[in-house]
């Protein structure tokens, strides 16, 4: 059938058509605002960050100590156990140099950005966030990491409390 | 279980933006489908669309927005919604309509109109990550990607060199579809290492475009089939589909582990134990370069790391051993996310069929195998159709 079609239907615009009015269009502008209160699990986690420590919660089943934090365990499904402080410390899983802002657009300083799998929560367990004090040469998988805080009087209760994960300096636990 | 067929197929061009209204798209890829089966909507008893997040369209309630266009007018009718896979979950969705012995014809449409959002989808891709834990980062949906990547060319030790291979397969394989957007005869693997990095390890020809556009196939029972005497058909021998958690910062990302279990699922159904022997041909999700490696792995066409050498090896290619998106795919063709179910389940119906025109693979396939990936990084789902 596709080779018996002669005439494939749509018509092709440019952005040029729309954007300087060559075509009929409309326009709409939403408004939309949100407010999510964070829960249990949440509110724990973001007070924790705001003094300067991640938590996570462990599940006595099946022995995961479960990062980012959630009241159920999604394994077992039953009610996990236990809060339990882990380290600011972990390692880098993956990441990327990113050159795009969140619109898209470019950006000439890189953003580095990926994800640490935290120390003291179960293997692989982790978070996204940015590093910094390295190079896009110098960051690789593999490497060990610590966090770096905002000052206690800057904190808000937001995972930007850590402004970024810097290289684990030798001799640092 | 009622035996169900794939019995038409259609689809509009893809193009980063088109005139056509969401319900004007719809209604041209839906009665192409309809004429391409000899049938007409009168013979059609359910409905079921498909499409991604309703802010690329700004319409919330799309689906019901644009069900006239689908045919659905005053007829059963769903919309059904599974990220990036819903190209390929809304025939599953149809398939248990006809298969549960409810419907005899079911006609299956899927839309997305990208260009609508302004000045580019990007910005709504940002609603989709976790309020708390990742917005506040600012993250560009592209950043996942890349960090899938990076994960998965780590672990593997994979060349970048030969992810840009599917690139420019794909891209190549799109010259011979009549609705491509991104065809390039001429592309090479350095014209995809020297585009602009976006977000290391990805580059833009890495990337499968936004796009608008429609697709549809019409689906029917065995019965029906054989009492109307229709002559091309494919037949749905396994669907399966599988999800993980949105936290996705707790899985190893190197291998799409939910693909797998989808794929399992569809294999027992299709009586499938040996895929690699057992499937000719594939058409997986491949909206990045890597994503098709890393889905032949999750389909178990590949042992893990194991795809970027069949690629190299040309084993992918249109007359290939396992040929892998000879419709060009979504690199190639266009990534309308929803509408991708043209490449996915289209392709099966028009290569199975014989129809496939300048992409007809040149020897004789009898099982395809078709996929789609999406949500946060935790989506798959499986279709197995026999000729």
């Amino acid at each position: 059938m596709t080779a018996r079609i002669s005439k494939w239907p749509g018509v092709e615009l440019s952005a040029a058509d729309l954007y300087e009015g060559k075509v009929t269009s409309v326009r709409f502008r939403p408004d939309a605002k949100y407010a999510w209160s964070a829960g249990e699990a949440m509110t724990r986690f973001l007070e924790e960050l705001q003094a300067g420590r991640l938590i996570a919660r462990t599940c006595h089943k099946c022995e995961r100590i479960l990062f980012p934090p959630r009241m159920f365990c999604e394994e077992c499904f039953r009610p996990n156990d236990e809060w339990t402080y882990i380290h600011d410390t972990g390692t880098i899983e993956t990441f990327s140099v990113s050159y795009l802002d969140k619109d898209a657009k470019r950006i000439t300083e890189p953003i580095l950005v990926g994800v640490v799998s935290i120390d003291g929560a179960s293997p692989k367990m982790g978070m996204m966030h940015y590093f910094g004090e390295m190079t896009k040469d110098d960051i690789h998988i593999g490497m060990r990491v610590k966090a770096v805080w905002k000052l206690p009087e800057e904190r808000r209760g937001s995972v930007l409390d850590i402004r970024y994960f810097r290289p684990l300096r030798e001799g640092e636990p | 279980m009622t035996k169900v067929g794939v019995v038409g197929a259609g689809m509009t061009l893809f193009r980063r933006r088109l005139q056509e209204t969401p319900k004007e798209l719809c209604y041209e890829a839906a009665k192409m489908a309809l004429d391409s089966a000899g049938l007409t909507l009168a013979d059609v008893d359910m409905v079921v669309s498909g499409s991604a997040p309703d802010a690329f369209d700004g319409v919330h309630m799309k689906g019901e927005y644009f069900l006239d266009g689908c045919g659905g007018y005053r007829k059963p009718y769903t919309r059904v919604f599974t990220g990036g896979g819903t190209g390929v979950f809304s025939t599953i969705a149809g398939w248990w309509h006809v298969a549960s012995g409810l419907a005899d014809v079911v006609l299956v449409v899927n839309e997305e109109k990208m260009s609508s959002c302004q000045p580019h989808p990007q910005s709504v891709f940002a609603h989709i990550w976790d309020p708390i834990l990742d917005r506040p980062l600012k993250p560009n949906l592209i950043w996942i990607f890349a960090m899938e990547m990076n994960r998965y060319m780590t672990v593997h030790k994979v060349r970048k060199e030969d992810i840009a291979l599917v690139a420019v397969k794909n891209k190549r394989n799109a010259v011979d579809h009549p609705c491509a957007q991104l065809a390039d005869p001429n592309i090479t693997v350095d014209d995809v290492l020297n585009s602009e990095v976006l977000a290391w390890p990805v580059q833009r020809l890495d990337i499968s475009p936004p796009s608008d556009g429609a697709a549809a196939v019409v689906l029917a029972s065995e019965d029906f089939i054989r009492k109307r005497r229709i002559r091309d058909r494919a037949w749905i021998s396994g669907v399966g589909w599988a999800i993980d958690s949105t936290m996705w910062t707790d899985r190893d990302l190197y291998f799409p582990e939910y693909v797998a279990r989808a794929a399992k699922m569809a294999y027992k159904m299709a009586k499938i134990d040996d895929p690699r022997r057992q499937i000719d041909f594939a058409e997986p999700y491949d909206p990045f370069d890597y994503k098709e490696l890393h889905h032949l792995e999750g389909l178990l066409l590949a042992k893990k790391g194991e795809a970027p050498i069949l690629t190299r090896e040309g084993v992918t290619q249109r007359d290939g051993k396992l040929p892998v998106c000879p419709s060009g795919g979504l690199l190639g063709v266009g990534n309308p996310i929803a509408a991708t179910l043209g490449m996915k389940i289209g392709e099966l119906f028009w290569q199975l069929t014989g129809q496939a025109g300048g992409r007809q693979i040149p020897h004789e396939v009898r099982t395809g195998v078709s996929q789609a990936w999406g949500d946060l990084m935790q989506y798959g789902c499986v279709v197995v159709m026999k000729a």
